[in-house]
């Protein structure tokens, strides 16, 4: 029925039952069905108009603080004697990371539909902390369903959540993680539906989330071609971003699809190592498959049971990937590598050292494989890195695997 | 046999001027052995029609009660492999209750939908309830089962409109399985007159027999949607007495506690029309 994409048709995607190629879809049980008919249809009316952009442009603008700014990396560009490295600092966003895009935009769709009660699932916790601030802007009660184990390993956003009101919900079911934390989600929207939003924090979920959450994040691509031109004078070799759901990455790689010189660079978790079984990387570990409303990438056992991720990034740890992604990597259009919990590690010091910002352990895995991109590209080449989030939130963690003390 | 079982099934409660009684067990749950036990008690104690839960990992439509079932299969070493070789089992003892599996997507869509199908088919397997394939994205499956004489069936629910009802109706076979409640299985009871006003949306839409499910924990519950609906599921309760034994140290004894919850909940289901023409 569709017939192979053509490279210039990229941001058609996705098709009217939203599918990106043979990804995604609406697999969600009967109960929440009209709800997400009603979410397209409502965000279909939202996008056509003006008010509901002035509104959002503005957020962004004085709430989160955009444009964030795109930083010329020297040092780590020296460092690695290659290409030229720059940062889209969404780590400077108000709540430290990409994930308030989105929170903005999905929160402001919530007003117009009525919706009086959010909920959201959280994983490293800068989704939840990122819904609860929006939740507060706007005197909205908040729940923020999160992973016992999470909750244990990420206290200061735990804190901060509670701090902006919210209500967190640790989760004990399955191994306590974000995967779980979203079922719990999906069981508290279906006995909710009449009052409650869902707020997804990635480009996953049943369809139009995938959609509309890479269309609120596609602001850090817009800009970034804007800034890059303005900098460099034309289009960058390659983007990196590491990709959990992988939001950050498309919302960078989105506004570049047709861009047919960029490459795109997605770096998936791959914890002790892929060949360990211990890892978060779907589509280099993983198998299609149906999981939290879409099609695509799973990590999963012979018989379809979903198995636990592992990465030492909370916000990376996550069996699934979203389905615009596993449509890229089949298509062959973005290629998709991956990063250790040590080079993770590595990369989290070198930044912090070097260029004196301290990264998320999310982005570090990012800038793990920036060095040797660096140097496949030349001193020539070009390569803008999504800082997704900043670090604060790990130094606690970090300094655990380090054998420090705080 | 497949769909037609199913429909023999209702068929003949109907012409005894009661509803039916649907009985739900995990497979696997807490063994093999004692799973298929506990089914074949179902079935003598007066269950009409049997659906056998499949074990998955992330039972996201499921509440406690199943949710710590599947875990206890999985544990087991249960899969969807294992729930259609305990509905081999069971029929070769039984070749009248109609089987219906009950899961979620992926572990079908792992083994392969035509796979799947035909091994349903083989093992005697009449219907299948896929919880995360609505009307929209169950036409690969479908297909495959209506291949090999299996029904899907489908779910409607108190979020599906008069309108919606017919994208429900249209390709459902078997029975309509109308959800009590929004919410998830093994939650409280929605109002009985809410729930008259869903089970007549679904037969407005289709002539399938309606039975209603989620929720319906006791006797008294069971006997108030026999006189609404065509049938009458119970789950959770029945999983309960599987953890009951399971935590007494006895979970063989699970047999017996099943028979007695389901000799209950049949009585009541068999008589609730009956009784209510007394009044």
């Amino acid at each position: 029925m569709t017939a192979a994409p053509r490279p210039n048709t990229w941001s058609q995607w996705p098709d009217a039952n939203g599918r990106f190629g043979e990804f995604g879809g609406r697999y969600v049980a009967e109960t929440l069905m009209p709800l997400v008919l009603d979410l397209e249809a409502e965000y279909a009316r939202a996008k056509a108009d003006p008010a509901f952009d002035a509104e959002f442009q503005d957020l962004l603008k004085n709430y989160v603080g955009r444009p964030s700014p795109m930083y010329f990396a020297e040092r780590l560009t020296e460092h690695f004697g290659g290409a030229k490295i720059y940062f889209k600092r969404e780590e400077l966003n108000h709540t430290g990371a990409h994930k308030i895009n989105n929170c903005v935009g999905q929160v402001l769709l919530a007003r117009r539909m009525g919706k009086t009660r959010i909920i959201a699932e959280t994983g490293a916790g800068q989704h939840g902390v990122a819904t609860a601030t929006v939740c507060a802007r706007f005197g909205l009660p908040c729940v923020v369903f999160m992973g016992e184990t999470d909750v244990e390993r990420q206290k200061p956003n735990v804190f901060r959540m509670r701090l902006l009101g919210a209500e967190v919900m640790p989760v004990s079911s399955g191994t306590g993680t974000l995967k779980d934390a979203m079922n719990e989600a999906l069981r508290d929207w279906v006995t909710n539906v009449a009052n409650t939003f869902y707020v997804i924090g990635t480009v996953a979920g049943p369809h139009p989330y995938p959609m509309l959450v890479r269309d609120f994040q596609s602001v850090i691509g817009r800009e970034a071609k804007q800034q890059i031109l303005e900098a460099e004078g034309r289009l960058p070799d390659a983007l990196v971003a590491c990709i959990g759901g992988g939001s950050n990455a498309i919302g960078l790689f989105h506004p570049f699809l047709e861009d047919e010189g960029v490459r795109m660079i997605g770096v998936e978790a791959s914890g002790f190592g892929v060949e360990t079984g211990k890892h978060a990387a779907s589509l280099s570990g993983g198998q299609p498959g149906i999981l939290h409303g879409n099609r695509t990438y799973l990590l999963q056992d012979e018989n379809g049971q979903i198995t636990d991720a592992h990465s030492i990034s909370a916000g990376l740890d996550y069996p699934g990937i979203g389905p615009e992604h596993s449509f890229l990597h089949e298509t062959g259009r973005a290629e998709y590598r991956t990063c250790t919990d040590a080079e993770a590690l590595e990369a989290f010091q070198l930044c912090s050292r070097l260029e004196g910002i301290i990264p998320a352990l999310e982005s570090a895995h990012a800038l793990a494989r920036t060095g040797e991109i660096a140097k496949e590209l030349g001193p020539d080449g070009l390569i803008v890195v999504n800082l997704s989030g900043r670090g604060d939130k790990d130094i606690f963690s970090v300094a655990k695997h380090l054998g420090m003390e705080i | 046999m497949g769909a037609d079982r199913i429909a023999q099934a209702f068929a003949a409660c109907a012409k005894e001027g009661r509803a039916a009684f649907v009985g739900y067990l995990m497979a696997d749950d807490p063994t093999p052995d004692i799973s298929l036990g506990n089914i074949q008690a179902l079935a003598a104690a007066g269950a009409d029609v049997i659906e056998l839960g499949a074990p998955f990992t992330d039972p996201m439509a499921d509440g406690v009660a199943i949710q710590k079932a599947a875990q206890r299969a999985l544990a087991a070493g249960g899969s969807l492999s294992g729930t259609l070789e305990i509905a081999r089992r069971f029929r070769i003892v039984n070749t009248s209750t109609p089987l219906i599996v009950m899961g979620y997507a992926n572990p079908i869509h792992r083994m392969g939908f035509s796979e799947f199908a035909r091994r349903a088919a083989e093992a005697g397997v009449d219907g299948v309830i896929t919880v995360d394939l609505p009307p929209e994205e169950d036409a690969p499956l479908r297909t495959e089962l209506a291949r090999n004489g299996l029904a899907v069936i489908r779910l409607a629910t108190p979020t599906t409109t008069e309108g919606r009802m017919a994208r429900v109706a249209d390709g459902a076979a078997g029975f309509v399985y109308y959800v009590s409640v929004a919410g998830v299985t093994g939650a409280g009871v929605g109002a009985e007159a809410d729930i008259a006003a869903g089970v007549n949306r679904a037969r407005k839409a289709s002539n399938l027999p309606v039975a209603v499910g989620f929720g319906v924990r006791t006797p008294d519950q069971a006997a108030v949607f026999a006189r609404i609906a065509d049938g009458v599921v119970v789950g959770s309760a029945l999983v309960e007495e599987v953890r009951a034994a399971v935590e007494s140290g006895q979970p063989e004894s699970s047999v017996n506690r099943i028979s007695v919850v389901a000799e209950a909940l049949s009585n009541a289901i068999s008589s609730a029309r009956t009784l209510r023409s007394v009044h």
